[in-house]
């Protein structure tokens, strides 16, 4: 059975001791009197913890035993994929070649990095069918900001102006409303048919002069593929709009159908979910944007380019309709890396056969789930990558909601799904093995999920109380919510008044 | 080839079969016809053909180790305690998504908790998220939060004309979504905010915004003035800032600040080239503020048996709940970078910090000094980090001759601002050292 560490570990600032420190630093040159301005001078008190190295070592220690992370087990987050990251590619992200560069470093002295962006881009032109990427947003949401803003350039540059809506369907990630909403349009919600995909009758009444673009991801989230896309990708354009794909869920499809054959225009992808790069606790990731040929010029500045004359990578700033930034520099360098490293151990039998083995472990496991009590299986049966159940008859016959089921999941060591996503589907829960589980794994999460409704019709209980084996118990949402607590700074205030027990 | 680390490779038929499917074929039956094709992508290697092979293309780069630098302009060679390092690899950290299932993640919502206490306490504003992608995204979004508290009746945002262009460039991006005007405000002949222009350009301002310290690497020594000024005028007060100088520099919070931002990265993390970094994002216990602030943040609370714990919260704002009402779209963010940062300031405490900003102080008046034997600086006053040079001839041979003597000279200014002529900035931080600025100055007297 599954016992998480439990360490009780107090905050670094209790750990504190006057007098402990856990540095050195060289002296200065040379001993110059320069004075801070009174005015500006720090007179307010640090307060900082004074702990020793060991300390830090074993407190922070101690706290990743408190973690769960891919290398701990399973991890099938529906839509937020999490696959075994290879170590080759941690060791050479940090390469000192990589670490000790500075940015603004002559372009001679920097040919290695210039060298790996645009290798990187043209692995990503090829697999995604577009003509020219950027490498500089720094998360998936950045990605799509970098896109919609894409968008708006060029219906303005056309002298477009009406064009304000962007059609999202209901499926879609939260993350495509509030960009678009970000960029200034009018989001535009297409509902789903009774297949899961885009109802195209409704796509067809929401599409207008107004229509600046349809943001869509294929697979869906639910997993099913749209194989009305050809149709969707006409009835978007031909009302003169671009077709946008959140590349979210590339892994169903890598290696073996690109969104640039599918009639989007561009395109987002997370390095961080389909490129093996780990992603930290909820970062740093990557969101290079790729467009097709007729929108290179409104990409972020720089672009890197290769003078094949000189054998010399360089910095473009010559985007004559460039949108701006959307991160200071260049991007995540160090995820970029990791992204290359991955690409090419891969290669193109590789790719392929990431995606069609996460296929497959995906309708593996929805056919050895289906017809469980309590869980139900809406919409097609044939999945991608990912599959989303809906717990609903559990929670009407036990009151056992995905929730309970989720934290009851964590008692056997497993990390649960994504759940109450996408949003259509009630009590959903979203699992995506991704390529690297094992079939054992896969039989031991779908004889979990068996067992967890065994529980629920015979002893709800025990799964509306769990988790029973990790670090904490069930953790109280509501009370953070009610009384945020946000730093030790709020936290010192709230404890002097005597308003918290914890 | 079965790839290495994917281990159903080896049960593909037997797994099929189970399910009653008799190929992967099948599997894609959905998809129409003509859409799946071979792509013209090399072959896969082994781990050691790619290990070599990358080896060989980061050998063409030349870092800071192998050529003193002076570069800073925004990124700055720090030295990171090695154990930071090592502890923000552990793979429990390193592989980990964001903490969706706090029960499960409670070491990493700790160490983000800790983050932002730990800035809390630097920048004197009690509420500070998880992380923004860097200073310029936090800055920009700060300048949306401003124009959202005003509900839109006031779109215009006040910033210096020498904010850093990086940043500027981030901002000018962001503002064109909602519509938000940039307006500009000149310097002084001291190189710092023009007070008397501020007055005249902050009426019906969203936003003030300034930066501590400058893009020419001063102080401004009116910061608490120009919190005033915006205060009057009805707009907040945002002040970005280079945490590294907080020992020796009181706390934005008390110098009147309503939103701090900054760049978090610049503890704990190398410079990678430009990222990844983690943008500071502070506000004042203030439930309005609170509630339009971006980002995730981390919150104190309890289990079931009454322990104290750690969670996500007030979510209500971001975009997996309030989709296009959100008061931002961001969701990854930059967690372990900011961990990194954590380490670090909780390694250098109270006299850490401030040791740091006096030995950078320190570092950078000396190289002032030395620069000014050679060179007109255009503006005197307190400098951190970064130093304005005026040269007479072009800096783009001057910086020439210097690689060819293998030092990397300072970030030409001209390109920006080409009203302070062949201007550099030349920085220097604790890593800095008496035999590169030698070596510096032999070269500049040879090249001058």
């Amino acid at each position: 059975m599954f016992r998480q560490a439990k360490w009780d570990e107090p905050l670094i600032f209790e750990l504190s001791h006057p007098g402990r420190v856990g540095y050195t630093l060289p002296k200065p040159i040379e001993d110059v009197d320069v004075k801070i301005p009174e005015k500006l001078r720090r007179k307010s008190p640090l307060n900082l913890p004074e702990v020793s190295e060991p300390e830090v070592v074993k407190h922070y220690t101690r706290l990743s035993e408190m973690n769960y992370g891919v290398d701990s087990g399973i991890y099938p987050l529906g839509s937020c994929t999490m696959k075994y990251n290879p170590k080759i590619n941690e060791e050479l992200a940090t390469h000192p070649k990589v670490a000790f560069l500075h940015p603004y470093q002559d372009e001679r002295t920097v040919q290695g990095a210039l060298k790996i962006m645009w290798e990187l881009e043209q692995w990503l032109k090829e697999i995604t069918g577009m003509d020219r990427f950027t490498l500089q947003p720094a998360a998936g949401a950045n990605g799509e900001f970098t896109g919609v803003m894409i968008i708006k350039a060029y219906h303005l540059d056309k002298g477009e102006t009406q064009r304000t809506e962007m059609l999202v369907p209901d499926s879609a990630h939260g993350t495509n409303p509030a960009s678009a909403a970000m960029a200034g349009f009018k989001v535009i919600e297409i509902p789903s048919n009774e297949n899961g995909t885009v109802d195209l009758e409704a796509l067809e009444n929401a599409v207008s002069e107004r229509t600046a673009g349809l943001m869509l991801t294929n697979p869906n989230t639910l997993g099913i593929f749209e194989d009305e896309i050809l149709e969707i990708a006409k009835i978007v354009h031909k009302a003169g709009g671009l077709l946008y794909y959140d590349g979210a869920n590339l892994n169903a499809v890598l290696g073996k159908i690109r969104p640039g054959d599918m009639g989007f225009d561009i395109v987002h992808l997370n390095l961080h979910k389909t490129f093996s790069t780990p992603h930290g606790g909820g970062g740093p990731g990557a969101g290079p944007v790729g467009v097709k040929d007729f929108l290179k010029d409104y990409l972020p500045v720089p672009l890197v380019s290769y003078d094949e004359e000189n054998d010399r990578y360089y910095l473009d700033y010559n985007v004559p309709k460039s949108i701006g930034k959307v991160k200071e520099l260049f991007g995540n360098f160090s995820v970029l890396v990791r992204a290359l490293t991955y690409l090419k151990i891969m290669g193109r039998d590789g790719l392929k056969e990431v995606s069609e083995v996460a296929v497959l472990n995906a309708n593996y496991l929805t056919q050895k789930l289906k017809g469980t009590r309590g869980y139900e299986l809406p919409h097609k049966e044939l999945r991608k990558h990912e599959v989303v159940f809906s717990a609903e008859p559990m929670r009407r016959d036990t009151g056992v909601k995905a929730l309970d089921v989720a934290k009851r999941l964590l008692d056997f060591g497993m990390h649960a799904p994504t759940i109450y996503f996408p949003l259509i589907v009630h009590e959903a829960l979203m699992i995506e093995p991704t390529e690297t589980a094992t079939k054992e794994e896969l039989d031991a999460y779908v004889e979990a999920l068996k067992k967890i409704s065994e529980e629920a019709y015979t002893n709800p209980e025990v799964v509306k109380s769990a988790p029973h084996n990790t670090a904490v118990r069930r953790v109280d949402d509501v009370l953070a919510a009610k009384k945020p607590i946000i730093t030790w700074k709020m936290y010192k205030e709230l404890k002097e008044k005597g308003e918290v027990d914890y | 080839m079965a790839k290495h680390y994917i281990p159903n490779s080896a049960h593909k038929e037997e797994m099929l079969k189970e399910i009653g499917f008799s190929s992967i074929e099948d599997l894609f039956a959905d998809v129409p016809k003509g859409f799946i094709k071979e792509f013209n992508l090399p072959e896969g290697k082994s781990e050691y053909e790619v290990f070599l092979e990358m080896n060989e293309i980061l050998s063409k780069n030349k870092t800071v180790l192998e050529m003193p630098s002076f570069l800073g302009a925004g990124t700055y060679f720090h030295y990171i305690p090695a154990h930071v390092k090592y502890l923000i690899e552990r793979s429990e950290f390193l592989t980990s998504y964001t903490p969706y299932q706090a029960e499960i993640s409670q070491g990493m919502l700790q160490a983000l908790f800790e983050y932002q206490s730990l800035i809390a306490e630097l920048v004197g504003l009690p509420v500070v998220n998880a992380s923004m992608y860097d200073w310029g995204s936090a800055m920009a979004e700060a300048a949306l939060m401003t124009v959202r508290l005003h509900r839109g009746k006031r779109k215009k945002f006040v910033v210096p004309k020498h904010t850093h262009p990086e940043r500027m460039q981030v901002l000018k991006t962001y503002a064109k979504g909602p519509g938000v005007e940039v307006i500009t405000v000149k310097w002084n002949e001291k190189g710092q905010v023009d007070i008397e222009d501020l007055k005249e350009k902050v009426k019906d301002a969203a936003g003030v915004y300034v930066e501590i310290p400058n893009f020419f690497g001063l102080l401004e020594e009116e910061i608490e003035e120009i919190g005033k000024i915006a205060h009057e005028a009805g707009a907040y007060f945002v002040v970005g800032v280079d945490p590294t100088i907080l020992g020796i520099v009181e706390a934005p919070g008390e110098l009147g600040a309503d939103i701090v931002v900054g760049e978090a990265s610049y503890f704990g993390n190398p410079m990678n080239f430009g990222g990844p970094r983690a943008g500071i994002f502070a506000v004042r216990n203030d439930p309005k503020l609170i509630r339009q602030m971006p980002g995730r943040l981390i919150g104190m609370t309890k289990d079931a048996e009454g322990k104290r714990a750690f969670v996500m919260t007030l979510q209500t704002r971001e975009q997996h709940i309030r989709r296009a009402k959100a008061t931002s779209n961001i969701c990854s963010n930059e967690a372990l970078v900011a961990v990194a940062a954590a380490i670090h300031i909780a390694t250098l405490g109270p006299r850490g910090i401030k040791e740091l900003g006096e030995v950078i102080l320190k570092n950078t008046a000396y190289l002032k000094k030395r620069l000014s034997e050679v060179a007109e600086l255009p503006f005197d006053g307190v400098n951190f980090k970064d130093v304005l040079v005026r040269f007479e001839k072009p800096y783009p041979e001057i910086h020439n001759e210097l690689l060819k003597r293998n030092i990397h000279g300072g970030y030409y200014v001209k390109p920006h601002f080409p009203e302070l002529g062949e201007s550099a900035l030349f920085a220097a931080t604790e890593t800095t050292r008496k035999e590169w600025v030698d070596a510096l100055m032999d070269a500049l007297r040879e090249v001058l």
